[in-house]
């Protein structure tokens, strides 16, 4: 298979996936603007991409799956762990009251209940319909001060407003969406060329733990902190998400 | 019991992940289950060496070699693989890699499912394919997880999305 008559097509794709620095992209881009080859490849690489995201290609670990591979990782240790069935997931994992311990390092482990498809749904939506232009912000800052006090009336509740510029993930700015029947928050931070919402919206429950789930191709994470339940939304690689939530979370 | 649950801790949360290159490699979905716990087991033996670097790289470098030892395996035996829908092509996904991919994909033309599409790439492509855009992996961990350089990851994933563009714009796609 030929490089379609292009020695940048490589590069192009590199520039597609998000693998090139800043110089190495402004270099291509001299060369994009007059190379009708590039523009083809650049729609090759859009189609592939777009047909991959119209099917669900993505195969999940079964509960089944979890149950049978806790009994074996079990079987596997000398000591049989004790079991402490405090949750509902932690039987199902059957890897035992260790589980319970490590917690705190146990961020990612829950996979969100598909009961709650219908919000995932509606989460992606209000992300990607954000990401139209113009949409992302309705106050622009990289400021928390500003951002914050622009939710001021316009919500029944104070958003917490966090920056984590100095994390790699910027806050861009803030809006309002509607989600579930309720007005809710929505900051905007940015983590290269990603953007991430952080949906908020107030939740008397006690703090929780990150749960991750992914929807349509989007990431996302859910946990409760100080009475707010939060949402973070975006393309971004999963570990980076799991980052962003972790920064967010020890952020003052 | 205190590595056991470090080990949980580690690994549980890219149990999906596991699973789903599991299940594109083999392409079935009893023996991805069987390659996945094989792997667990594995990488819980390797845990003690393990230093903390990308936890999710590391666990599907250890899924990837498990399921190509079981699909190769499964080939020295000559045992015929559960294809997805049963059909004859199903060893075209195992094809050599210098066998003519198009080919393959042509004749899937009638059949405009994606999945159809992937499951039948050459797996090395297909490999490369599921770890970028399903898993949406960075061309160095990609690498480091199927063995290969980072200009041949690069050119396997060009071939793989060409193809697949190809093959989805053949089919009567809207």
């Amino acid at each position: 298979m030929s490089d379609a008559g292009c020695d940048q097509a490589l590069l192009l794709q590199a520039e597609f996936d998000g693998e090139l620095d800043a110089a190495q992209s402004a270099a291509l881009a001299v060369h994009r603007a007059g190379c009708d080859i590039c523009r083809a490849n650049w729609d090759t690489l859009e189609a592939a991409r777009a047909a991959l995201n119209e099917s669900d290609l993505y195969h999940r670990a079964t509960p089944a799956l979890r149950q049978a591979l806790g009994a074996r990782l079990d079987a596997s240790e000398t000591v049989a762990p004790r079991r402490a069935a405090r949750t509902w997931w932690r039987p199902a994992l059957g890897l035992g009251a260790g589980i319970g311990a490590a917690a705190a390092a146990l961020v990612m482990l829950l996979v969100i209940p598909p009961a709650d498809d219908a919000l995932l749904g509606a989460l992606v939506d209000a992300h990607v319909r954000a990401l139209q232009p113009g949409h992302l912000a309705d106050v622009v800052s990289t400021d928390q001060h500003t951002v914050k006090p622009w939710f001021d009336g316009k919500l029944d509740f104070a958003p917490p407003v966090k920056d984590l510029a100095a994390q790699g993930f910027p806050l861009i700015g803030g809006r309002l969406d509607y989600l579930g029947g309720r007005a809710v928050a929505a900051l905007d931070y940015q983590h290269g060329k990603h953007p991430i919402d952080l949906m908020i919206w107030p939740d008397r429950g006690a703090d929780a733990t990150p749960n991750s789930a992914r929807h349509n191709g989007y990431n996302l994470i859910h946990w409760t902190q100080d009475g707010m339940s939060l949402w973070a939304v975006s393309d971004v690689e999963r570990d980076q998400l799991e980052a962003f939530v972790h920064d967010w979370q020890r952020a003052p | 019991m205190a590595s056991d649950s470090a080990f949980a801790a580690v690994a549980l949360p890219h149990l999906d992940a596991a699973y789903n290159l599991a299940r594109w490699l083999t392409g079935s979905t009893d023996e991805a289950e069987e390659v996945v716990q094989e792997a667990m087991v594995r990488a819980l033996t390797y845990f003690p060496s393990f230093r903390g670097a990308n936890p999710r790289a590391w666990i599907l470098q250890i899924v990837r070699n498990a399921a190509y030892s079981a699909v190769n395996a499964r080939r020295a035996q000559r045992t015929v693989p559960i294809a997805s829908d049963g059909e004859e092509s199903a060893f075209v996904a195992l094809a050599d890699p210098g066998a003519d991919p198009e080919t393959a994909l042509i004749r899937t033309r009638d059949k405009t499912q994606l999945d159809a599409l992937l499951a039948r790439l050459p797996i090395e492509l297909r490999e490369t394919l599921v770890l970028r855009e399903l898993e949406e992996l960075a061309y160095r961990d990609i690498a480091r997880i199927t063995g290969a350089p980072l200009g041949t990851v690069m050119s396997r994933l060009w071939r793989a999305r060409r193809l697949l563009a190809e093959a989805a714009r053949k089919g009567d796609r809207p």
